[in-house]
């Protein structure tokens, strides 16, 4: 059964997924339990997998035993292993937060189907990251953007519809955009395995084809992670969206784009070419990356509601993460992979601990938060936990991170971006602190606040603990990524 | 000059039909039309990735038996799936629009963004 | 000299920790926080004692925890210069706790059981904890990791009365001071990880050879930038902003924890990681000086133009910590002897001078200069420390100030800057005169009510207790000074 481990992991939620609407006729609880047990059982499966990589190489499973590349093949190896494994965990945490979140925030009827989406959105997920085809990738790019844009359309809040379909919008046009970027690879090398493409393609890349491939590639998997200027969709869709697909998305999607895209980047075209070739591309990216990171913290200062200032808060993440890629050195790279691992546990931190308070409360708004930290003490916490881990205090994951970006800049010899950091973690506190400030140090009014159930509170406290524990264990992601990076720079 | 467009006449054709489509995704304030422009910026992927396939001289790709040169049926099974996957964006397109029209009683979307403005 | 392993000072910062844990479960029971509060921080100066012996003959205690990254360890050291530090701060918090119940209790008696000043002694636990563990850190990495943690910490005490000028100058504080440790500490201690690989405390220096001069005039500037801790000015702006706090936080976290945290820090950074030899040859040394007494003038220029009394001792302890500044500026043995020595004076000195100011304002309610004549009759006790601990900050013998300036003057007789035995000595006159009108309204002017009977009326035992103790430690310090000077020997003695 382990030789088709990798395969399991995606058909087993998948068949699940189908199945929850169904079971949830029964008893709505039955589709949230056969949720959290199709997560479980992915997160157990990526474990396993990693485990198996880190002790004997990079697994390559061919569907069908079908043999690349004419057959799909799935490669788990240290980068597509640790991305797996965060998203399956987060994943089993948004699961168990979202049971009695979204009874609260979703009309009951539509639990089931909820459900159903739902898990066909992480089943989308996951296949991005083990996948090694690029067209089983816009496949599954389709199947978590669609679930997506439904999971959006379902917030409680009247706007959410209609943040849904400005994002299916523009989503659709970024994927099509992908399409057609694996339509030209595929004319001008004859393959759709990843691999074989980094092998086909070093000698092609003075053929004004390949350069527009990448072009589409870069725009289509920028408006996925919502790269600045083509995030104009996430403030929205983060905010309307229920806070147990708020968080989901907030942490995984954008990180599972990144990640395909810093896939195209070093297996499919390979790191030579941007080196030497197409130099001006990553000095490009870095001034997008070193503007997102910028502008997406001066935005979050001005916002009121505490979502959408969580959502820009992402936007300047992204630009962290790309600009670790868009060095084009192995440390810059490792900060950029491990700012995915960070980020995805602070956001969902994050998103989880706002979850709580709009509890029965539905509170969003920043003003309304007066005197929350001691009603609800915990989740507050663990905001500040998050927050201060944003910030880059030391202890905290998010220090790690931008320790290594600042390295990798140095290499560089690019110590202007060192400023751009450091500009960017005191903007953060500036808007971190306002929300602190009024949490813990404001009176509230004397409002009964309903009790946070603990499937809600436990998960929040487990992720914002773990920002502070692999800040202080930082070797563990370390090592991961520094393995990962060797195998992406080749 | 001439021979250079009507030999690439596919590719002229799809940026035509993909402009065509994306025009009506941003100018068009009626959601209904956006997601037809939509759908026709989709179908013109479709059409190139379809026409790249020819094969010259190429016939069915069912083996019959005998050698014979084959146009080429990768592109097909692709864009079968994009085609899927065409369909269903716009029928979540279209579901999200019942559910608009029903919060907003329009969907124009000018009106619906001054509606917001009213609402926040 | 001797290095040994030693759980002990882990053991000095865990006592703070623990007693925090053990405030916060027994809610409500005043009398049990007070106990706890008490007998932490005795058991922290024991600890702390018992260390002595083995620094005095020149020894070295270490203790690693636990590499965050490579080349990023939090180990903890116990050196001359951080015994200095610690000594200070665990025998004052000592003192201070005793000062500090007195206060809450008179000051805020419908809480006093109310877990708001359970929270109130958490925090100040807290900050007790990161002071030593920021005196005991191995490295820039643990420095800075406890350096923050102070700020963070005493950001509840200083908005503790939530009023809304309270609030104010908190943010204003917080601010001031995580900002620029974030902008500039931050990027100062990459920079010197990034050239030399490491960031453990060397006694003369890590980074000499190890990078372009430009690059060590750039980080020098972002470290003495960053540790605004100090007080140096600009970036002074967060102290007088943190007068809105209640009293003891402002006599022992702002005349002595989070200030003197900052001056140690500097002294680190020079000594430690930049060391004497690299700044002379840079010539770094003199700007710093020059800054430094920039600021020890200006500021108690300013201290002359207030009339509330915290904020005029506010901007006295900037000018004063710019004497330590000074003194290590100046890169001689007596100039970082007096530098050393001032750090433990002035601690002594000021925290009597707030001490009284909180007591004034617990018996009266004054907080304006102008409002305390006669207050020398009411309060004689108070008072008369308040002298002593004046006549320190002007430096007359036989008050300990003398010595500490002494020796700061021969730092800088032997560095041939006379022009800055001119800035000590007119820092004197102004220092004179801005307490020496204090002394004179509050003995010598009459109560504003003439008619009104004067009696004595002191503040509550405990605080009284606690300004005796300061100011007979201040005379006591001119008189015999020998620990504090043989350990500010070790350290020049080791460069």
């Amino acid at each position: 059964m382990t030789e088709h481990l990798p395969v399991l992991v995606i058909i087993i939620p998948l068949v699940l997924a189908l199945i929850a609407p169904v079971a949830g006729r029964l008893n709505r609880i039955y589709s949230w339990a056969i949720a959290l047990l199709a997560t479980l059982f992915s997160f157990v499966g990526s474990v396993l997998l990693l485990h198996q990589v880190m002790y004997s190489g990079t697994i390559s499973y061919w569907m069908g035993g079908w043999e690349p590349p004419w057959g799909i093949e799935y490669v788990i190896d240290y980068f597509s292993g640790f991305v797996l494994v965060i998203v399956s965990f987060l994943a089993v945490a948004v699961t168990i937060f979202a049971r009695k979140s979204v009874a609260d925030e979703i009309d009951e009827k539509k639990i089931p189907a909820f459900y159903g989406v739902y898990l066909l959105f992480i089943v989308g997920l996951m296949g991005m990251i083990v996948t090694g085809d690029i067209f089983n990738l816009y496949v599954f790019l389709e199947i978590s953007s669609l679930t997506g844009y439904a999971l959006v359309a379902m917030g409680k809040r009247r706007k959410a519809p209609l943040a849904g379909f400005r994002y299916l919008v523009i989503g659709t046009v970024g994927a099509t955009f992908i399409l057609l970027g694996i339509g030209y690879l595929y004319i001008a090398t004859g393959t759709l395995n990843m691999a074989d493409l980094g092998a086909r393609l070093p000698g092609l890349f003075n053929s004004k084809l390949v350069i527009t491939a990448f072009a589409f590639f870069a725009i289509g998997f920028s408006i996925k992670i919502a790269l600045f200027p083509l995030h104009t969709w996430l403030p929205d869709a983060y905010t309307y969206a229920p806070s147990a697909v708020s968080a989901l998305m907030a942490s995984t999607g954008t990180k599972v784009g990144a990640y395909s895209f810093i896939r195209i980047i070093f297996t499919v075209f390979g790191v030579q070419v941007f080196l030497n070739q197409w130099v001006s591309v990553p000095y490009f990216f870095l001034i997008i990356a070193s503007v997102a990171m910028l502008v997406g913290s001066i935005l979050a200062i001005a916002q009121t509601n505490i979502k959408k200032m969580l959502a820009y808060s992402s936007v300047s993440q992204i630009g962290y993460i790309i600009l670790g890629v868009a060095l084009m050195n192995p440390i810059g790279l490792q900060g950029g992979l491990l700012h995915i691992f960070n980020h995805a546990l602070m956001k969902c931190a994050l998103f989880m601990s706002v979850g709580c308070i709009a509890y029965k409360t539905g509170i969003t708004n920043i003003a309304d938060l007066k005197g929350l930290g001691f009603k609800k003490p915990y989740s507050m916490v663990a905001f500040t936990a998050g927050a201060l881990s944003m910030i880059g205090i030391p202890l905290t994951v998010g220090f790690v991170s931008k320790w290594y970006l600042a390295m990798g800049s140095l290499e560089n010899g690019m110590w202007y971006l060192i400023p751009v950091i450091v500009i960017s973690s005191v903007l953060m506190l500036v808007y971190f602190w306002r929300v602190i400030d009024n949490i813990f140090f404001k009176a509230g009014d004397a409002v009964k606040m309903p009790a946070t159930p603990a499937s809600m509170l436990i998960p929040t406290v487990v992720v914002a603990a773990l920002c502070l524990v692999f800040g202080t264990l930082a070797f563990i992601p370390v090592n991961i990524t520094g393995k990962a990076v060797l195998l992406l720079f080749g | 000059m001439m021979e250079f467009i009507l030999a690439k006449y596919n590719y002229w054709i799809y940026v035509i039909i993909m402009m065509i489509g994306f025009y009506a995704v941003i100018a068009k304030s009626n959601l209904i039309k956006k997601i037809i422009g939509l759908s026709v910026f989709q179908t013109s992927v479709f059409l190139l990735f379809i026409s790249i396939g020819k094969v010259d001289g190429g016939t069915v790709p069912i083996y019959q038996g005998t050698e014979a040169v084959y146009i080429n049926p990768l592109p097909h099974v692709l864009i079968l799936t994009a085609i899927v996957v065409g369909v269903s964006v716009t029928a979540v397109a279209f579901a999200l629009v019942v559910n608009i029209y029903r919060e907003y009683g329009t969907i124009e979307e000018n009106a619906i963004l001054e509606m917001i403005k009213h609402d926040d | 000299m001797d290095v040994v392993t030693s759980v002990k000072p882990l053991y000095a910062i865990l006592i703070s920790l623990v007693t925090v844990a053990l405030v916060l479960a027994r809610p409500n029971r005043p009398v049990l926080r007070e106990i706890f509060t008490v007998v932490s921080a005795l058991v922290t100066f024991a600890i702390v004692l018992s260390m002595l012996p083995w620094i005095l003959q020149g020894g070295i205690l270490k203790y690693h925890l636990i590499t965050v990254l490579p080349g990023l360890d939090i180990a903890l050291r116990v050196d001359a210069l951080g015994m200095v530090f610690a000594l200070t701060a665990s025998f004052l918090w000592l003192v201070t706790s005793f000062y500090t119940i007195g206060y809450m209790r008179s000051h805020y008696p419908e809480n006093y059981a109310g877990r708001s000043v359970d929270r109130f002694f958490a925090f100040f636990l807290i900050a007790m904890a990161s002071a030593i563990g920021t005196a005991f850190a191995g490295n820039l990495f643990t420095l800075y990791i406890f350096y923050e943690i102070l700020t963070l910490c005493t950001y509840p005490l200083v908005a503790y009365d939530k009023t809304p000028e309270a609030l104010y100058g908190a943010q204003k504080y917080l601010v001031h001071l995580l900002g620029t440790s974030l902008l500039f500490f931050l990027p100062a201690m990459f920079l010197t990880y990034y050239y030399t690989g490491t960031l453990d405390f060397s006694t003369s220096g890590i980074l000499a050879g190890n990078a372009p001069d430009g690059v060590l005039v750039i980080t020098f500037i972002l470290f003495i930038a960053g540790i605004a801790k100090a007080a140096l000015m600009p970036f002074h702006a967060w102290l007088p902003a943190a007068m809105v706090a209640p009293t003891p936080v402002s006599a022992l976290l702002h005349a002595v924890a989070v200030v003197k945290a900052g001056v140690f820090t500097i002294i680190r950074v020079v000594l430690f990681i930049f060391g004497v030899d690299l700044l002379k040859d840079l010539n770094l040394g003199y700007y710093l000086a020059y800054f430094a007494a920039f600021t020890i003038i200006a500021a108690s220029l300013i201290a002359l133009r207030q009339d509330n009394l915290k904020r005029r001792l506010a901007y006295s302890t900037i000018s004063q910590l710019s004497y330590t500044i000074l003194g290590v500026a100046l890169l001689t043995s007596s100039g970082i002897i007096g530098s050393v020595l001032h750090l433990v004076i002035h601690a002594f000195g000021k925290i009597t001078l707030f001490f009284a100011a909180g007591a004034i304002y617990v018996v009266t309610g004054k907080t304006e200069i102008s409002q305390m004549n006669g207050i020398g009759k009411k309060m004689p006790f108070t008072m008369a420390a308040f002298t002593i601990g004046a006549l320190s900050m002007i430096s007359i013998p036989p008050v300990a100030g003398f010595l500490s300036k002494w020796y700061l003057t021969m730092g800088a007789v032997e560095a041939d800057q006379l022009a800055l035995v001119a800035v000590l000595a007119i820092s004197s006159l102004l220092n004179a005169a801005y307490f020496l009108p204090i002394v004179y309204r509050a003995f010598l002017k009459p109560a504003v009510e003439p008619g009104e009977q004067v009696n004595i009326k002191e503040a509550p035992v405990f605080m009284v207790g606690a300004l005796m103790i300061t100011s007979v430690a201040v005379l006591c310090l001119f008189f015999a000074p020998s620990v504090f000077l043989d350990l500010a020997r070790m350290i020049v003695a080791a460069m």
